[in-house]
């Protein structure tokens, strides 16, 4: 039969074909797609690239100096020199608790009077104390003073004075990965996480659900085109723009902040495709079961947006939250695409990270095709 | 006037009814704000109590068991590993197996002993270095009291200079007590910048808009019928936050409920003039979809939610003095944690005042002049 | 052998059942259209044909063989349009059919060369690169029915192809088909409730209640009513609304239309009694009139009487004012130098192709859009400038169901009883009205949104009476409604002015302008025509065979100012 013939693997590339075609153009002249798919990103790259840090730089600090002895003056000066501190000289310890009141200073380091006097006698004492309102910074603000101080004393100590003084156990660490302790390192690759799922998830389930929403579809269910073909031809626009978000992002990390890829490009490349397909899985099946923009782009960001921000590993470690919410990360995609950033770009290719966590993606990858086929092909059956 | 009031609580009651008409709709108002404080109250959380670490002990002695033990006694620390060779050590950092090694050279109780600085390395994955550095920071604390322990064992004097730290507030500096309360802001801001984005757009697409607008009801009277029931919804939102908090997180409330209500009804009243500024501009329900997303990022990663608003570079930090959720965030966490009173909080009052009397009438204009 | 069959079709959906036991057979190169009251299962059997949707029982048989939705080669000898727009707004016209072209296995010089005819057929060649979403709306009709035969189908099946489209976009796309038929030997299957299409098609086969009631050559639907049809003249200046009011509320009468300044009426079987003492005059029938007698035999209503609503106040003077008004959207000019009035207790007709402005007008009037210039008046008030409560003295009912879909329709009434300010025992006793009125006792607690079609509109109408208004503005009342639907709501309207209210309405059912004491003409803007139905009537050409109607002599106006404006703009150029 001629037509039998047509409908081989040539007229299935061409039908494809057109259906990209048709989506790249709606793309590009749909203004929400643009948002979605392009202005956004760039704000996060440059939220996550210049306005979010949890390095402590410039925090105000009360530098309360009760004792100007030369040893005090020292801890001063390690405050005042630090690029962590704004350290604010105050003459008394109730003018530094009114700046802490109003919250202009994060915390108080006081010298107390007697401080060289104590010091001799191998007893002085630092206070330092933190607003703990905002208790990851006070935290912080803790480890540095101690670190400062200790500074101090270590020096003093190598100067041949107060040895007794020296603790028996000196921590001495070492980070591995991110030896600046540069929190960009860890943010970055978190950011890719959010512009996939922004494009694939969120964008994907909004004009899919509109295909639905305006019976467009259904025009296309009368021609010769199989549901496989039709969620094949919304799956590779959006994949390549995704890709394209994805190299934006590793542009940006490297040249504008600095971020190493020590992992493979290759490697990277095949994981973020691995997580794009989930994304985009969660997208199609989203759409294709409400049938409506509204309804599913709300599911789509429940189900990957904020999951990907909170309970991905990117920013809280997942080993620290309760048993109840750690099996919920377990069947969120986003942890496993996290766990792979962050070995990719600052590790390597680990392929004891790589394997398994790819394998996950890809089963559910796998799955969420096959649940979309089924859903778009409910329709016709 | 008697008349405007009426038309008002007809508009209200519409909007009530719309929005509480049946189970389905009362639940998708009030669940999620139940369920993501709970969820995010535990999932968003810089504090850890679940550090893998592995033991590299070259010195098996009784001094650096002791700090073992005290490593593993601290309901911090699980140790999963024992190693003997130091190339075992890239194996497991890399492989996520564990995020801090500990070692101790041969001669570290030697040292220990001679009064000499006795090291342990640590080694610490920084994938996320900020988990990794608060995972360092807990080991100083314990070796810390391990010294001060030994010391006093053996008779030694104590450093000369002694570092006490107290914290105000959150004397634990757990950081569930500082993100919790700023979910009440953030939650209720999500919910009630959707709800009030999407009110007017949904309106004017299924063209009740417009049968509104032959009635006697005037503009204001819509925006004010739309505004009220909004913020009832949000106070109430905020309100289900509040009492998780407190009844299961059991985070002491430390300041006057007045304070914290004037914030917040200050705070919903300017999330509400922001949504329903957006609903004037769009014409369509996706449009304010996409609007509010694309406010609503910037919003939360701009508040000093995850990272704080003073380690941002200046531009974008005035960049903050529009966003409410700022204000909210600081509101309801120097509220609570505190107990600050109006004065303290005036600076954050003001601003959301602002944005509330700018957003609103703009609003209430845009209603009928938005060009169609 | 018929080229598309459907065989004892059914369908249920949750318990009801829309399709029962559906047969007819389209022959080869024939229009076959189905026709029937809205929620006759129309549609639904439309989709079981076209492969969307399968039967519960039954079979479809194409050229023979029993059709199955997932036989892709079957389904190409069929070109389906939906109801629905199903093209892409952000694409052009062209791109539009180049992807579904492509999707058929059309390419090439042959999709180009395809494209290219199936663009001059549906006469957008010159539009081709435009943005579907800028075109106007027969327009995107046109196109939607073209993508349908990009693929050289032999069977075109067209769910409700001219729903909502205006009497010229209609005939346009009539003509289309009709040279399809004969040009490309193509075989059509069409669904639609006007009924004067029926006369167009070959065979017909009459739906009701999801059975077919009657199938064949639309003359054997039409002979149901010979010798039972008569022409009746409204006596002494009565105008013709008030006498087919009353016609209808005998029960003797099965149907009666006003047409051309009488009264058109098909009596009950045997019915041959006097008729109150009105002069009638017997005359041919028309489908329409066959029609009514199947549904009237099928049990189905023909509406009751509506007692008259009073305005809560009547004034003197016009309650209509507009000179020279003008409305511009960028560089399009939507409404240009309108001027007309309208007279306190008329029924007043705007009367237009699609795109002619009327809605624009409309919303100006009512205060919803600023005019770019002008006055307009409505009850002596401009309502965009004047105090909020000058609106309490205008009702609009929107074009498409505008309530809040979510409310039960008690609660809509509560609201909007609100919003003009109605309280207490006044409000309590106008919502009894409006539901006693409106016959809306049964489902006063149902969700407005779950109404049926019919009683949506109801709802809609009571909404926008509650304060007793003077004026009621009415756009597009009746567009989609069935036959049966639109002669109730006109039985309502003609008892509203008969209290006294000031009815403006815009409609392009021509027929329907019968029911109003005058009318204007509007196209591109513009004002082309005004005056009594029969002043209007008298502006058509002359025709040979009947009378010339409502509708020849609004196609004559229209296309006389189209050639008129090209004229002008050949000048210009």
């Amino acid at each position: 039969m001629t037509s039998g013939a047509a409908d081989g693997i040539t007229g299935r590339g061409r039908r494809l074909r057109a259906l990209i075609v048709k989506e790249s153009r709606q793309i590009w002249r749909d203004p929400s797609s643009i948002a979605l798919g392009i202005v956004m990103p760039a704000i996060l790259i440059v939220l996550f690239g210049y306005a979010l840090s949890l390095d402590v730089r410039n925090t105000p600090v009360a530098l309360v100096m009760e004792d100007f002895s030369a040893e005090a003056r020292e801890i001063a000066a390690g405050f005042q020199l630090s690029p962590s501190f704004d350290a604010r000289v105050m003459t008394s310890m109730a003018a530094a608790e009114r700046a802490m009141l109003a919250a202009e200073v994060n915390g108080i380091v006081r010298i107390p009077s007697g401080f060289a006097r104590g010091a001799a006698a191998g007893a002085a004492e630092v206070q330092v104390l933190v607003h703990g309102t905002d208790a990851n910074t006070a935290r912080i603000i803790e480890g540095y003073a101690l670190g400062a101080i200790g500074k101090a004393a270590e020096r003093r100590a190598a100067e041949g004075q107060l040895v007794a003084g020296a603790g028996p156990a000196v921590v001495q660490s070492r980070m591995w990965f991110n030896e600046a302790n540069d929190s960009r390192h860890f943010l970055v690759p978190g950011l890719i996480v959010l512009i996939m799922t922004l494009i694939g998830a969120f964008l994907t389930a909004l004009v899919m659900a509109r295909e639905w929403e305006r019976g467009t579809l259904e025009a296309i269910f009368v021609t010769p085109v199989r549901a496989g073909e039709i969620l094949l031809g919304k799956t590779i626009p959006y994949f390549v723009m995704g890709m394209i978000g994805l190299a934006f992002s590793v542009l940006a990390g490297r040249f504008l902040f600095h971020v190493p890829l020590r992992g493979s490009l290759v490697v990277l490349v095949i994981a973020s495709s691995l997580y794009l397909l989930v994304a985009l899985g969660i997208g199609l099946v989203a759409s294709a079961v409400t049938r409506s923009q509204f309804v599913a782009s709300q599911i789509a960001l429940l189900v990957t947006f904020l999951p990907a921000m909170l309970l991905s590993g990117f920013l809280f470690d997942l080993r620290s939250m309760p048993v109840a919410v750690q099996a919920i990360t377990y069947v969120l995609p986003a942890r496993y695409f996290v766990a792979l950033l962050q070995t990719i770009f600052l590790a390597g290719d680990i392929w004891s990270v790589i394997l398994p966590n790819g394998a996950v993606l890809a089963g559910m990858a796998a799955l969420l095709m096959v649940l979309a086929r089924v859903a778009t092909r409910k329709r016709l059956d | 006037m008697i008349a405007a009031l009426l038309r008002i609580r007809t508009l209200v009651q519409k909007e009530l009814l719309a929005l509480l008409r049946d189970r389905r709709s009362r639940a998708v108002l009030f669940a999620p704000a139940i369920v993501q404080s709970l969820l995010f109250g535990y999932a968003a959380s810089y504090d850890l109590n679940h550090v893998p670490y592995a033991v590299f002990d070259e010195d098996r002695s009784a001094a650096s068991r002791d700090l073992i033990a005290r490593l593993d006694g601290s309901g911090v620390f699980d140790r999963v590993a024992e190693i003997s060779r130091a190339s075992e050590i890239a194996d497991l950092v890399d492989s996520r197996q564990v995020l801090l090694v500990i070692g101790f050279g041969p001669d570290f109780a030697r040292r220990m002993t001679a009064g000499e600085p006795a090291n342990v390395l640590i080694i610490a994955d920084g994938r996320n270095s900020n988990t990794a550095g608060t995972a360092l920071s807990y080991v100083n604390a314990i070796v810390e009291r391990f010294n001060t322990n030994w010391r006093e064992r053996h008779g030694l004097a104590s450093p000369p200079v002694r570092v006490t730290v107290r914290a105000w507030y959150n004397q634990n500096l757990e950081t569930r007590w500082t993100m919790i309360p700023a979910l009440v802001g953030t939650i209720t801001l999500l919910q009630t910048l959707l709800l009030t984005a999407l009110s007017v757009a949904r309106e004017r697409e299924d063209g009740t808009f417009d049968q509104l607008l032959v009635t006697p009801i005037r503009p204001t009277e819509i925006m004010v019928g739309k505004a009220l029931p909004a913020t009832m919804v949000g106070l109430i939102q905020a309100t289900l936050i509040l009492l998780v908090a407190q009844l299961w997180f059991n985070i002491p409330f430390a300041g006057s409920f007045v304070t914290l209500y004037a914030g917040l009804v200050l705070f919903v009243v300017s999330a509400v003039g922001i949504g329903l500024f957006i609903s004037s501009l769009v014409a369509t329900m996706q449009q304010a979809m996409l609007f509010s997303f694309v406010l609503l990022m910037p919003f939360i990663l701009l508040s000093g939610l995850a990272t704080p608003i003073g380690n941002m570079p200046p531009a974008f930090q005035y960049l903050t003095f529009v966003n409410p959720l700022r204000y909210a965030i600081d509101i309801s966490r120097r509220v609570y944690l505190e107990g600050a009173g109006f004065a303290d909080i005036a600076p954050d009052l003001w601003p959301l005042a602002v944005i509330g009397a700018v957003t609103l009438p703009v609003a209430a204009w845009m209603f009928r002049n938005r060009l169609v | 052998m018929p080229v598309l069959e459907a065989r004892h079709l059914r369908k249920v959906f949750d318990g009801f059942v829309a399709v029962d036991d559906v047969s007819f057979a389209v022959e080869p190169g024939e229009v076959f259209g189905l026709l029937g009251p809205n929620g006759a299962g129309k549609s639904t059997t439309m989709m079981m044909l076209a492969g969307l949707l399968p039967p519960d029982a039954g079979t479809v048989l194409i050229d023979g063989q029993a059709f199955h939705p997932r036989d892709r080669a079957l389904r190409r000898t069929l070109g389906v349009v939906p109801q629905d727009l199903a093209i892409y707004p952000e694409l052009s016209a062209r791109e539009n059919l180049e992807f579904l072209g492509r999707l058929y296995g059309v390419r090439g010089a042959d999709l180009r060369d395809r494209i290219a005819e199936v663009l001059e057929r549906i006469g957008l060649a010159g539009r081709a690169d435009d943005r579907v979403g800028d075109l106007s709306g027969g327009m995107k009709r046109r196109l939607n029915f073209g993508a349908a035969l990009l693929h050289r189908p032999r069977v075109l099946i067209l769910d409700e192809p001219t729903v909502g489209v205006d009497p010229l976009s209609r005939r346009e796309l009539w003509e289309i088909i009709l040279r399809l038929v004969s040009d490309e030997g193509l075989t059509v299957l069409l669904s639609t409730s006007y009924l004067d299409e029926a006369e167009r098609c070959q065979r017909v086969a009459v739906m009701h209640g999801g059975k077919v009631l009657a199938a064949g050559p639309p003359a054997s639907v039409r002979r149901l009513a010979d010798g039972r049809t008569f022409l009746a003249t409204p006596p002494g200046g009565e105008p013709a609304r008030i006498l087919q009011a009353r016609l209808l509320d005998d029960p003797s009468v099965v149907d009666a239309v006003p047409e051309a300044g009488r009264v058109r009426l098909v009596r009950a079987d045997g019915a041959t009694g006097d008729l109150d003492g009105i002069e009638t005059q017997a005359t041919s029938p028309r489908f329409e009139d066959g029609f009514m007698v199947l549904l009237n035999k099928a049990g189905d209503r023909k509406g009751r009487a509506a007692a008259p609503a009073r305005p809560a106040a009547t004034r003197d003077g016009p309650a209509v004012e507009v000179r020279d008004l003008v409305r511009r959207f960028g560089a399009f000019t939507a409404v240009d130098h309108l001027s007309f009035e309208v007279r306190s207790g008329e029924i007043f007709g705007l009367l237009g192709p699609n795109g002619a402005g009327k809605t624009t007008t409309f919303r100006m009037l009512c205060g919803l859009l600023p005019a770019t210039g002008g006055t307009l008046r409505v009850a002596g008030a401009d309502l965009r400038q004047a105090r909020a409560s000058a609106r309490q003295r205008i009702g609009y009912v929107a074009q498409k169901f505008s309530l809040y879909g979510q409310l039960s329709v008690s609660e809509n009434l509560e609201f909007f009883a609100g919003a003009y300010g109605l309280a207490g025992r006044l409000r309590a006793e106008r919502i009894a009205w409006a539901i006693e009125e409106f016959e809306l006792t049964g489902f006063a607690r149902l969700a407005s949104g779950q109404l049926p079609g019919g009683y949506k509109q109801r709802l809609a109408m009571a909404a926008a009476l509650m304060h007793q208004p003077e004026i009621l503005f009415l756009d597009e009342p009746t567009s989609g409604a069935d036959p049966l639907a639109r002669r109730e709501f006109w039985r309502r309207i003609t008892a509203l002015a008969q209290g006294g209210v000031t009815v403006i309405v815009t409609t392009h059912f021509m027929e329907e302008a019968e029911y109003c004491d005058r009318v204007v003409i509007l196209d591109a803007g513009r004002l082309h025509a005004e005056g009594t139905p029969a002043e209007i009537r008298a502006l058509a050409p002359a025709r040979d065979d009947r009378e010339p109607t409502m509708e020849d002599a609004f196609v004559a106006i229209v296309e006389e100012a189209r050639r008129r404006g090209d004229d002008d703009r050949a000048r210009a150029a």
